[in-house]
This record gives structure tokens, C-alpha cells and sequence, in this order.
């Protein structure tokens, strides 16, 4: 029997002015599999997230969650299932790091009490590595591995089905890197949530993805298992695993 | 061939400026449709509410009141000079008072408040825009429009009138300082002199400019900011517009508001 795939997205077009930055993007994702996107910058890994999201309408193509189009129905039940990590961590520089972490969970009608959101968030700092001190910080007295932790803390603390990653590790030495992997795939494994991760890192996709997906001229150029992605046979992959000046993809875009 | 070349394109610059422009003006009323449309329709968010009272009116006070107290004492200076010439000195006081509360007092608020809190609404929403944080909101199940927006238009609108009232009582004593220690005054009948030529609807028409110019300032700098450009520069232009049209929208609106509550 066929399993409904979680995400599943049917020629997803998106145009800004000219320029056609996702020009029918087909792709499915199974439920609790790590998908990892991969691709040049300004190939519209990040719109793609967006779209799914809802926070950029597709021009065209169909996006459908657990098989249901995503454009219906209730907009905060819809967003309650996803959990996102942001490329810069997008923490509101305003709110100490413990509401950053429990903002979803003190919005709404069945609102945590201000107790019971710091306990949680205080829980969550620690899976990622946080000490219950930093809660009362503010983001910007924080180092951007930090940030990054609480962002990944903010994108669980829901227990969210499905959580998006962009360029989880940008910005990181190759430790911290690791480290943010390392969380990224225990979080995803243990909670059995769905990921979606956008990078530029080989290191990040080698250790977080089950499956790769490679979108070049905005389409899915080759998808597959991650332990395929060395002897795929795709010339656009290949030089884009091995970091290749020479090949079919145009190095000044 | 080159002049007809010439002629086209500076038809098509003109175009596209009244293109821009139009683009503009719609956004802008959408904008505006949505804020007025959140504000009536919940969730409410009273902590951001309250905060913004406190940045908004709360640290405006010494900007409007140093710039109240100046202009009063000013206004007091150029009325005894241009009085002298009619021997009509003694209307120094309800001249001053008349003047503070009907129009110089919203007015100055007004453009000194948008240059301060215009601008800084501005370039916390163009950050939060360009640092992805208003996509975290939405993300988080927050509508960017009810938990930013909203309570910044709310602030600035119902704290407006009250800075203006504090900004005229200052004023005036501005222009009762200076008509006591350097034209002479007597204390007491400066005194006098304000209260009974001054009627209430003076103080109410200022009150009235104020909430319009509190509404005006809060949505340019939210809605600046909002739609800011990415980087540096473009939120550094999006702070830049933000004060420039609300200043401009304040002080056209404050004509028509003028004809509109004293008609010649």
C-alpha cells in the first residue's frame, strides 16, 4: 500500500518579476524521513521552504500536507505542526531567550502560565545544550552557536510534526557545526518529526539528511538516498558534492 | 532618431515614477485597511500595548516638553514685538495660549515625535524584516500585523493627546516665564489672561490634531518598516521615509484639519 507522503509538492512555481526563481518543483517527502536540500545560492531553496510555509504565495503547483493542500483550512493549526529554525536565528531581540523558546506556547487560548512556559523552555535549552542560565539572557548577549541552539530549542518546543532547517550551520566553525548536526539529527530521530533542511554544507548533509535533494534551475535535478549521493552519476550533483569550478553548472550565475 | 529616443524614455521614466507611485499608494491603503481591521478584531496583545505607551509617550515627554517650553517663551517674544506696533502688547498671554493649544503645540509634538518614534518603529520593524524575525512570527502562529503593528498605531493615537496636553501647559508656562521675568507681566493677570480667552474647544480641536498625527506617525513608521528593503541600506531608507512622510502627511492633514474645525 502506497503511504500518503507527509510533503508533497506538484510543480511549485515561483517568479520574482523576470526572474523564475522555482520553475516546477516536484517532490515528496515520506513521513519522519530527513530531507535535505541542497543547491547553488539563489536557487530558491529558501522560497521553496517559504511557500510551504505560506509565508510566500506559489505562483503555481500544488504544496499538500498528509495529502491536503496546504492553503486550507485553519492558517495557527496548520503553522502549530511546523517548527522552523531560521538561517540567523530570527530571535526576537526584544524577549529574554526563555520566552524566544516558549512564545508558541504562550500565545492562544490553552496559553502555558508564565511558570509553566519558562519550566518547558528551561527543558528545552537543556536538550540542546543550554545551561538554565542563559534563559534570562537576551539573544544579543549570546554567541552565534548559542543563538543557534536556542532557535533549534524555539523550533522544538512545540514538539512540532514536521521542522524546516535553513542553513542550520552557516555562520559556525566547523566544531559548533558539528555539534548543531549532531542535535539536528538526535532532535529529528527522537521526536520522529519530519525534517527539512536547506544547506550548503556536505558535512551538515552527510550527517543529517536520509535523503538529498538537489534543486538547480529551478527544479529538483536529482533526488535520492544519501548513501546513493556519491555515485549518482548526475554531472550537476557531482561537481556539486565535490565543490568543482569545472562542470555543467555556471560558476558566475 | 536620438531626440525621439530621448522623448520616449523620458515618457517611460514618468511612467514608471506614476506607476511606483500608484503601487504605493495602494499598498499603503491596504496597509491601513489592515491595521484598522486588526485593531478592532483580537487577539490583543496588551503587554506590547503597554510597553509602547511607555516608549512612546512616556520617553517623548522631555523632547515635547523642551520644545514646547522654547517655543512658548518664542511665541511670547514675537507677540510683544509685533503687538508693540499696535500698542496691543497685553494679548501676549491669550495670543500664546490660543496659539500653543490650537496649533503650535500638535503641530511641534507631532513632528518632534514623529522624528523620534517614527523613525525607530521603523528601524525595529526593518530589522526584524530583514533578520527574518517577522517570518518567525508568522511561523510561530503570530499575526506580525495584531503583535506589531497594532499596538504601536494604538500607543501612538491615544498617547498623542496626552503629550500635546502636557506640551501646551508647558508652553504656555514657557511664554508666562518669559512674560513675567523680561516683558514685565504682572504674575497673576498673565495668568487671568490665559484662562479667560482661552474655551475649550481650542483645547479639544489640539487634542483632536493630536490623536490624527499619533495615528499618522505610527502607521508611516510601521508601515516603513514593515515593507523595508533588505540590508543596511534598506532600512536605513525605510527610517528615512518613515519620517519624511509623516511629517508631510501631518502637515497637510493639519490644514484640512484646520478648515474642517475652524472654518473661515
Amino acid at each position: 500500500m502506497n503511504q500518503v507522503p507527509k510533503i508533497s509538492l506538484k510543480g511549485v512555481e515561483k517568479s520574482f518579476g523576470d526572474k523564475h526563481v522555482l520553475a516546477g518543483v516536484d517532490l515528496d517527502m515520506a513521513a519522519g524521513e530527513s530531507m535535505v536540500i541542497i543547491g547553488g545560492s539563489g536557487t530558491g531553496k529558501s522560497v521553496l521552504l517559504k511557500c510551504i510555509l505560506g509565508l510566500m504565495k506559489s505562483d503555481a503547483g500544488d504544496i499538500l500536507i498528509d495529502g491536503k493542500p496546504a492553503n486550507t483550512g485553519n492558517r495557527d493549526a496548520f503553522l502549530a505542526r511546523f517548527g522552523m529554525l531560521f538561517q540567523g536565528g530570527a530571535l526576537f531581540d526584544s524577549l529574554p531567550v526563555w520566552h524566544n523558546v516558549a512564545f508558541r506556547l504562550r500565545q492562544g487560548s490553552d496559553r502555558l502560565s508564565k511558570t509553566d512556559a519558562r519550566d518547558l523552555a528551561i527543558l528545552k535549552l537543556r536538550r540542546v545544550g543550554l545551561k538554565p542560565d542563559v534563559a534570562d539572557l537576551f539573544p544579543a548577549e549570546l554567541s552565534g552557536g548559542m543563538q543557534k541552539r536556542v532557535g533549534l530549542a524555539r523550533a522544538i518546543a512545540a514538539d512540532p510534526e514536521i521542522i524546516f532547517f535553513d542553513e542550520p550551520t552557516t555562520g559556525l566553525d566547523p566544531i559548533m557545526s558539528g555539534v548543531i548536526n549532531e542535535l539536528i539529527r538526535e532532535i529529528v530521530v527522537e521526536m520522529g518529526a519530519t525534517a527539512m533542511t536547506i544547506t550548503h554544507d556536505m558535512s551538515s548533509v552527510r550527517a543529517i539528511a536520509d535523503k538529498v535533494a538537489m534543486i538547480h534551475d529551478g527544479r529538483v535535478q536529482w533526488t535520492g538516498a544519501i548513501r546513493d549521493i556519491d555515485n549518482s552519476g548526475d554531472p550537476y550533483l557531482d561537481q556539486f558534492i565535490n565543490a568543482r569550478a569545472e562542470g555543467p553548472i555556471e560558476s558566475v550565475r | 532618431m536620438i531626440v525621439l529616443n530621448f522623448f520616449y524614455g523620458f515618457l517611460a521614466s514618468i511612467g514608471r515614477s506614476t506607476l511606483a507611485l500608484l503601487v504605493s499608494i495602494g499598498r499603503l491603503t491596504i496597509f491601513t485597511g489592515a491595521t484598522l481591521s486588526h485593531i478592532v478584531r483580537g487577539p490583543f496583545y496588551f503587554r506590547e500595548l503597554g510597553l509602547q505607551f511607555l516608549r512612546i509617550g512616556y520617553f517623548s515627554l522631555p523632547v515635547v516638553g523642551l520644545t514646547t517650553l522654547f517655543t512658548g517663551g518664542a511665541l511670547a517674544l514675537q507677540i510683544y514685538a509685533g503687538g508693540a506696533r499696535f500698542n496691543a502688547e497685553s494679548v501676549v498671554p491669550s495670543i500664546v495660549a490660543i496659539g500653543m493649544v490650537r496649533e503650535l503645540g500638535p503641530v511641534l509634538a507631532g513632528l518632534m515625535v514623529a522624528g523620534r518614534v517614527a523613525s525607530s518603529i521603523a528601524a525595529e520593524l526593518g530589522t526584524m524584516r530583514v533578520t527574518e524575525q517577522i517570518d518567525a512570527l508568522t511561523t510561530l502562529s503570530t499575526n506580525p500585523m495584531k503583535y506589531l503593528v497594532v499596538p504601536r498605531v494604538v500607543a501612538a493615537t491615544l498617547v498623542m493627546p496626552l503629550l500635546v496636553l502636557v506640551g501646551n501647559i508647558i508652553g504656555i508656562m514657557g511664554g508666562y516665564l518669559v512674560g513675567v521675568t523680561r516683558l514685565g507681566f504682572n504674575a497673576a493677570t498673565y495668568i487671568q489672561n490665559t484662562v479667560d480667552f482661552l474655551v475649550i474647544g481650542d483645547v479639544t480641536s489640539g487634542l483632536i490634531k493630536a490623536g490624527v498625527f499619533g495615528f499618522i506617525l505610527g502607521l508611516m513608521g510601521c508601515y516603513s518598516g514593515y515593507y523595508s528593503g533588505r540590508g543596511a541600506q534598506g532600512v536605513g531608507q525605510a527610517t528615512t521615509n518613515a519620517v519624511v512622510s509623516a511629517s508631510i502627511l501631518i502637515l497637510s492633514v493639519n490644514y484640512l484639519l484646520t478648515e474642517l474645525l475652524f472654518p473661515a
